[in-house]
C-alpha cells in the first residue's frame, strides 16, 4: 500500500506529461490508496480503448470519471472490478493494483474482486424478484453470517431507501420508480459491506429530483466507502466528488481508431477553477465535447 | 390562417392540410389482411367440427363410460370387440414421460451451456445446426430406433428384457432424442431475452457463472422455459411415426418403467387404422375420430395448464 504525499496527488503520475503539474494547492491529510492504476490500456479485440491511464484513488474519496462520450470512461471504470471480463475479447494491460494486490494476477478469481468492489450501473437493473430478495441476493451469494432481516434492514437504511419501502419488502422491485430501483441497486450493492462502489452514470436515467437523492447518498456513503463515479454531468462531478479524472478521445493517425486518454486528474475544486490543460479548460468551459 | 412577416418584410400566407383522395388502397390491405386472420381460425375450427361430428355418432354406438374407463382395447371387427381406450391413452403418456425424462434434462442443460458458457463464435455453430437436427424427418428417426437404438439398448442394459422387436423404452427415449434440439432452441431464445443488465448485475455482486444463470437468468426466462417444455411434451403426445416404427402395437396397461414393453400410442393406433380401405361410417371409422378428439382435449387441457404455471411463476422484467 502506498501513501501519496499531501502536495502531488497523482497528477505527475499521468502519462500526459506536458500536461500535468503537480496541483501545489491540494492541502489534504495524507492519503491512503485504494487503487494504483500504472499504465493501464484497455482493449477490445484489436480495438484499443482507454490507452496507457496511471492515477490513483483514494479511501473514502468520491472520484469522478469525467470526458465526452468514447472517451473510455466507462471502459476504465469496468476494468476496476474486472466487469470486462465479461465482455470476449475484452483485455486489460498494465497494472491496477488493489490495496497493492495485482487485479488481474492469474491467482485472483474475479468472483473475489467484485465481492470486496461494487457496482451500480447506468440504467437501474433491479432483479425481476421482490426487493427483499433482490436486497439479499449479495449476502447470500456470499454466504455473510447474520439474521438476514437485518443486513436487508440495514442495507436499505444505508440507501434512504428503508422508509418508502419498509411496508412493501416482499413487492416486486419493478413497481418502484426509477430513483427507488436505482437506490435499491445501491442497497443491493452496499449489502455485502463491499470496499469500493463503482457507479457508471448512475443519474443518467433519473429525474432530477431523484438525481439530487442519489447524491446526497453518495456523500453520506462515502464516509464508509469508497466511490469512483462515471458522470457525463459535469455540475454532478463538481458537486460531489473530491477528485477528478478528465479524459479524452483521441484519434489515431489513420482517423480510423480512437481511444480514451487520461488528460488530467487532480482535486476536483483544482479541475474546475484552475486546470493544468488548456483541454480541460476548454472541456469544463462548454467549448469543446 | 395564421401568417408570419418573412425576412423581406412581406407577409407569406402558410397553406393549411390538403384535402387528398381517400386511402382505398389502405382499406383493400386491411381487409385482405383480416381475411387472412379470419381463415386460420376458421380453418381451426372447421376441422374441431370435423372431429366432433362423427366423434358424436360414435357415442351413439359405444357408451362414454365404456370408451373412457374400459381397460380393454378391441376395436372393430370380430365378436370380441372392446371400446377401452386406457390402454392407449396410457401408452400415450408412457411414451411421453419417457421422452420428457430424456428431453427436458438434456435440452435445458444445453440451453444453459449455449446461452451462458458457450463462446459466441461456438453458439453461432451450434444454434443452427440443433435447428437443423429438429428437421430430420421421422421415419428416419424411427428407422434408426428400430435398428440402432434398439440392439444398442439390449446390449447397454442386458438386464432388461429386450428380447421383442418393439419396446416403448426404445421409442420413447428415440422421440425424446428427436425433441431435445426443440427443447434446447426455444429455451435459449428464452434465455437470451433476459436482459445483459440483469446478469451483469449479479456479476458485479460477486456471483458465479453457475450462480447467475440458476438464480436469475433461469427464473427471468421461466415463462419461455416452461413453453419450450410443454411444446416438447405437446411433440411427444403427437408424435406419430417414431412409436408407429418402434413402439410396436400392443394395447397393454403398462408402466413406463417397463422399458422392453411394447404399447400402442392413440397416435399409432389412428396412423395404422387410417389407411384407404377403411369404409367411411363404420364403427372403425368413427372410433378413428373418437380417439382424435380425446387426444385434442389432452392437448388442449394441457395447454391450459402451462398457461396457468406460466402466469404464476413469471418474473416480470420491465
Amino acid at each position: 500500500m502506498t501513501t501519496n504525499s499531501p502536495d502531488a496527488p497523482a497528477g505527475g503520475r499521468t502519462s500526459v506529461e506536458a500536461a500535468l503539474k503537480p496541483a501545489s494547492g491540494a492541502q489534504r491529510a495524507a492519503r491512503e490508496t485504494v487503487f494504483e492504476l500504472r499504465n493501464v490500456s484497455v482493449f477490445y479485440g484489436r480495438q484499443k480503448a482507454v490507452n496507457d491511464v496511471s492515477m490513483d484513488i483514494y479511501r473514502n474519496t468520491i472520484t469522478a470519471l469525467i470526458g465526452p462520450s468514447g472517451c473510455g470512461k466507462s471502459t476504465l471504470l469496468r476494468s476496476l472490478n474486472r466487469m470486462n471480463d465479461l465482455i470476449p475479447g475484452a483485455r486489460v494491460e498494465g497494472k491496477v493494483l488493489y490495496q497493492g494486490a495485482d487485479v488481474y494476477s492469474p491467482q485472483v478469481n474475479p468472483v473475489q474482486v467484485r465481492k470486496k468492489i461494487g457496482m451500480v450501473f447506468q440504467r437501474p437493473n433491479p432483479f425481476p424478484k421482490s426487493i427483499y430478495d433482490n436486497v439479499a441476493f449479495g449476502p447470500r451469494t456470499v454466504g455473510m453470517k447474520g439474521d438476514m432481516d437485518e443486513i436487508v434492514e440495514r442495507a436499505l437504511r444505508g440507501a434512504a431507501l428503508w422508509d418508502d419501502v419498509k411496508d412493501r419488502l416482499k413487492d416486486n422491485a419493478y413497481g418502484m420508480s426509477g430513483g427507488q430501483q436505482q437506490r435499491l441497486c445501491i442497497a443491493r450493492a452496499i449489502a455485502t459491506e463491499p470496499d469500493v462502489i463503482l457507479m457508471d452514470e448512475p443519474c443518467s436515467a433519473l429525474d432530477p429530483v431523484s438525481t439530487g437523492r442519489i447524491e446526497d447518498l453518495m456523500l453520506q456513503l462515502k464516509e464508509r466507502f469508497t466511490i469512483v463515479v462515471v458522470t457525463h454531468n459535469m455540475q454532478q462531478a463538481a458537486r460531489v466528488s473530491d477528485m477528478t479524472a478528465f479524459l479524452m478521445v483521441q484519434v489515431g493517425a489513420d482517423e480510423h481508431s480512437r481511444w480514451g486518454e487520461l488528460v488530467e486528474y487532480d482535486e476536483t475544486n483544482k479541475i474546475f477553477t484552475n486546470p493544468s490543460d488548456e483541454r480541460t479548460d476548454n472541456y469544463i468551459s462548454g467549448r469543446i465535447g | 390562417m395564421p401568417t408570419r412577416v418573412n425576412q423581406a418584410g412581406g407577409e407569406v400566407a402558410r397553406p393549411s392540410l390538403k384535402a387528398t383522395s381517400p386511402r382505398y388502397g389502405e382499406k383493400l390491405i386491411k381487409a385482405f389482411l383480416f381475411l387472412c386472420a379470419g381463415l386460420s381460425v376458421l380453418v381451426t375450427t372447421a376441422i374441431v367440427i370435423s372431429l366432433l361430428v362423427p366423434t358424436v355418432d360414435f357415442f351413439s354406438e359405444v357408451s362414454l363410460t365404456e370408451f373412457l374407463f374400459g381397460t380393454e382395447w378391441q376395436p372393430g371387427r370380430g365378436t370380441q370387440t372392446s371400446y377401452g381406450v386406457l390402454p392407449i391413452v396410457v401408452g400415450t403418456l408412457n411414451i411421453t414421460v419417457i421422452a420428457l425424462i430424456v428431453a427436458i434434462p438434456v435440452g435445458l442443460l444445453s440451453a444453459f451451456y449455449l446461452s451462458e458458457y458457450a463462446n459466441p463464435r461456438l453458439r453461432r455453430i451450434v444454434k443452427p445446426v440443433l435447428e437443423v437436427l429438429a428437421g430430420i424427418p421421422t421415419v428416419a428417426i424411427g428407422l434408426f430406433a428400430l435398428y440402432f437404438m434398439k440392439p444398442f439398448f439390449a446390449d447397454l442394459l442386458p438386464w432388461v428384457d429386450l428380447d421383442g422387436l418393439f419396446s416403448q423404452g426404445v421409442a420413447g427415449v428415440a422421440v425424446g432424442v428427436m425433441i431435445v434440439p426443440l427443447v434446447a432452441s426455444v429455451a435459449e431464445d428464452a434465455m437470451r431475452a433476459v436482459p445483459p443488465g440483469l446478469r451483469e448485475g449479479a456479476f458485479a455482486l460477486g456471483a458465479t457463472k453457475l450462480r447467475v444463470t440458476r438464480k436469475v437468468v433461469f427464473p427471468a426466462a421461466i415463462s419461455g422455459i416452461v413453453a419450450a417444455c410443454v411444446l416438447a411434451a405437446s411433440r411427444a403426445i403427437g408424435e406419430t411415426m417414431v412409436v408407429l416404427i418402434a413402439a410396436g402395437a400392443s394395447p397393454k396397461l403398462v408402466g413406463p418403467w417397463e422399458f422392453g414393453e411394447s404399447v400402442l400410442t392413440m397416435t399409432a393406433y389412428i396412423g395404422r387404422t387410417a389407411t384407404g380401405d377403411i369404409a367411411t361410417g363404420t364403427i372403425t371409422y368413427k372410433t378413428i375420430f373418437a380417439v382424435g378428439t380425446l387426444l385434442f382435449f389432452m392437448t388442449l387441457i394441457m395447454n391450459l395448464i402451462s398457461i396457468r404455471l406460466v402466469r404464476r411463476f413469471r418474473e416480470v422484467y420491465e
